[in-house]
């Protein structure tokens, strides 16, 4: 590919990122940091390369780091940001009015007594 | 080559529908990141995203060593998942720094892995063309000309500055984010640090990149491919990445860790034009333009400038609004009393901050509340834009302990109700709430938007002790005559607070 098109592609990949990205309210914006961050672990894909023309220790060395630093971006990632917006998702289970009303049952006998 | 599968051309079309669709995905992934109810899905769908080009560059022609690939794919799992599942929330922040740092890091090593493997071409064409020359009686200069036809007389600048690009940028990501790490782990001093004249060390430093960054563009033949030089770069981008954000204090991490995001995205990007990569030069650029936005929206929620925060430090040595007199009258008062206040008040606003995240005290607070409501008192969260360490961090604590969204407010919301309050119940937070920021011309957070806690009826401040928070800076708010100080840890005060209300 040649570099004007790779330009094209990259000028107008920003434009989409501006794009869908101003819409996240504040609330979000530590997940969506958390996802970006977790999709520039793309460069794993870089190693995979690199380490492909690696032929000496130095070599396989770099490739072997920048795989592990590459997966650990991406996997870590992903998982703490699906930890996050886990909170956000529907609430399966409501204990809560169930255990204040117990509180409340056990503080009323308490007065009672 | 790999042995293992049939390997795809990395030019052919199946190659770039596969890119395509993981980069769709990740767009769309980002898309649905922006509900609250979606958000979780459009994570799952950018991860599939990222399955799919990882499996597809996997079987890619010239993909070899798979003893290291497997090995560290397998490493890089397992330290990953183990470390996302045993973070703590509010280590959040940092946690991100530190993948941020990785994903840098990587860059840097791959630059340079691309580096040295043109110098290695160059030294494998002239091996042979030795050889070649020895067997045909060939001259050195008709040796060299050989070369040049073979592999092109020098490394084509349109990938040569892309990777210097990608190397630099990747390398002051990746100390950056390290040293934004250690501050928000306080394995580090989160004051500013700076060595004396800091600003032309870093000054300096730029420009030995440029002149070193030049000087390899110039000698861009395979024979003159210079590794110590780009070593010797590789070094002084870390030590720029060091002393860059060193300077800078804790209360402004956040926009650094945003700040370096970008930068790991667009040097990810520039690694994608220089492997010739559309998967990673599209995805690069998203994280490039998301990070942009997001420090920009950072820094001005707390109304600084990106460049104010990055060549400024933030209040150098204790300037703090009216910090001098250092015995200044306060109230304090138990947990015992605070309860009482907060009994007898109609309506009541907490203001979280960092220190209710430190002490994980959101599930009391939570208590606290519903205890109230019990009373009859209408309890609200006044959530400034960066409390907790990161935008949304507060609110992401609050869900957590199903605080009900409606509850949450934001601080343009609250501001304008806050006289009709009657308690403002402050949780270890401290800078979001200091009136120098309104009052004080000479304070360094001068200008910031607050809280204004202030202007509430009555105000307890619940907080380990008197000392100055993450800016390092004093809070005027503690001696003013409406203020109670409530101290000790937050979560055993607000506990100590509900045991009281239960008895009340």
């Amino acid at each position: 590919m040649d570099l004007v098109t790779e330009i094209t592609i990259l000028v107008l990949a920003v434009f989409v990122g501006f794009e869908v990205i101003s819409k996240v309210p504040t609330t979000l914006h530590t997940p969506l940091m958390s996802q970006t961050n977790a999709i520039h672990g793309i460069v794993l894909l870089g190693g995979l390369i690199v380490v492909g023309y690696a032929d000496d220790f130095v070599g396989e060395l770099i490739g072997f780091i920048a795989i592990v630093f590459g997966t650990i971006n991406i996997v870590g990632g992903f998982m703490v940001t699906d930890r996050m917006l886990e909170m956000f998702g529907p609430k399966k289970k409501k204990p809560e009015p169930a255990a204040a009303e117990e509180s409340k049952a056990a503080d009323s006998t308490e007065a009672g007594s | 080559m790999s042995p293992i599968i049939s390997a795809l051309a990395p030019d052919s079309s199946i190659v770039a529908i596969l890119y395509i669709i993981s980069f769709s995905l990740f767009i769309f992934g980002i898309k649905l990141g922006t509900h609250p109810t979606s958000a979780r899905r459009g994570n799952t769908v950018a991860a599939v995203g990222m399955a799919i080009a990882v499996a597809t560059t996997l079987a890619l022609e010239g993909i070899g060593n798979w003893g290291i690939i497997i090995v560290g794919i397998l490493v890089g799992t397992i330290v990953g998942a183990v470390a996302s599942k045993k973070v703590k929330m509010t280590e959040m922040p940092q946690m991100v720094a530190l993948y941020n740092g990785l994903g840098g890091g990587a860059i840097a090593l791959i630059a340079w892995s691309e580096y040295r493997h043109w110098i290695h071409q160059g030294e494998e064409a002239t091996n042979y063309l030795k050889e070649f020359a020895l067997v045909h009686g060939m001259s050195p200069e008709a040796a060299a000309d050989g070369i040049s036809r073979i592999a092109g007389p020098s490394v084509s600048l349109e990938v040569l500055i892309p990777t210097l690009l990608a190397m630099v940028i990747g390398s002051i990501s990746f100390w950056g984010s390290n040293v934004a790490f250690g501050k928000l782990q306080e394995l580090i001093p989160s004051q500013p640090l700076a060595l004396p004249g800091q600003k032309i060390i870093n000054a300096v430093l730029l420009i030995a990149l440029v002149v070193g960054g030049v000087y390899l563009g110039i000698n861009n033949e395979y024979m003159d491919l210079d590794q110590p030089v780009f070593i010797a770069m590789l070094v002084v981008a870390a030590l720029l990445g060091v002393g860059v954000v060193m300077p800078i204090g804790g209360a402004d991490m956040p926009v650094v860790i945003s700040l370096l995001n970008a930068f790991t995205g667009l040097s990810a990007a520039a690694a994608g034009i220089a492997l010739d990569n559309t998967a990673l030069i599209v995805a690069g650029t998203l994280v490039g333009s998301s990070g942009t936005i997001l420090t920009l929206e950072m820094a001005t929620a707390m109304n600084r400038s990106v460049a104010n925060i990055l060549f400024a430090g933030f209040g150098s040595p204790a300037a703090g609004g009216g910090g001098d007199g250092e015995q200044r009258p306060y109230r304090s008062m138990t947990a015992q009393d605070a309860a009482i206040q907060l009994a007898y008040a109609d309506s009541v606003v907490v203001v979280p901050g960092y220190g209710l995240a430190v002490a994980q005290a959101q599930h009391t607070v939570k208590e606290m509340a519903d205890e109230l409501n019990k009373k009859g008192v209408t309890v609200n969260y006044a959530i400034h834009p960066v409390a907790g360490r990161m935008p949304g961090h507060m609110n992401v604590l609050l869900a957590e302990a199903d605080v009900p969204y409606d509850q949450l407010k934001e601080m343009d919301e609250i501001n304008p109700e806050l006289p009709q309050t009657d308690v403002c119940v402050v949780i270890g937070a401290n800078d979001v709430t200091n009136p120098a920021a309104k009052t004080d011309e000479s304070s360094p957070i001068y200008g910031m938007p607050i809280i204004e806690v202030d202007e509430a009826q009555q105000v307890l401040v619940l907080k380990r002790s008197m000392s100055a928070g993450f800016a390092g800076i004093d809070n005027d708010l503690f001696y003013n005559e409406k203020t109670s100080m409530v101290f000790g840890d937050a979560k055993q005060t607000v506990q100590d607070i509900v045991a009281e209300l239960g008895n009340l």
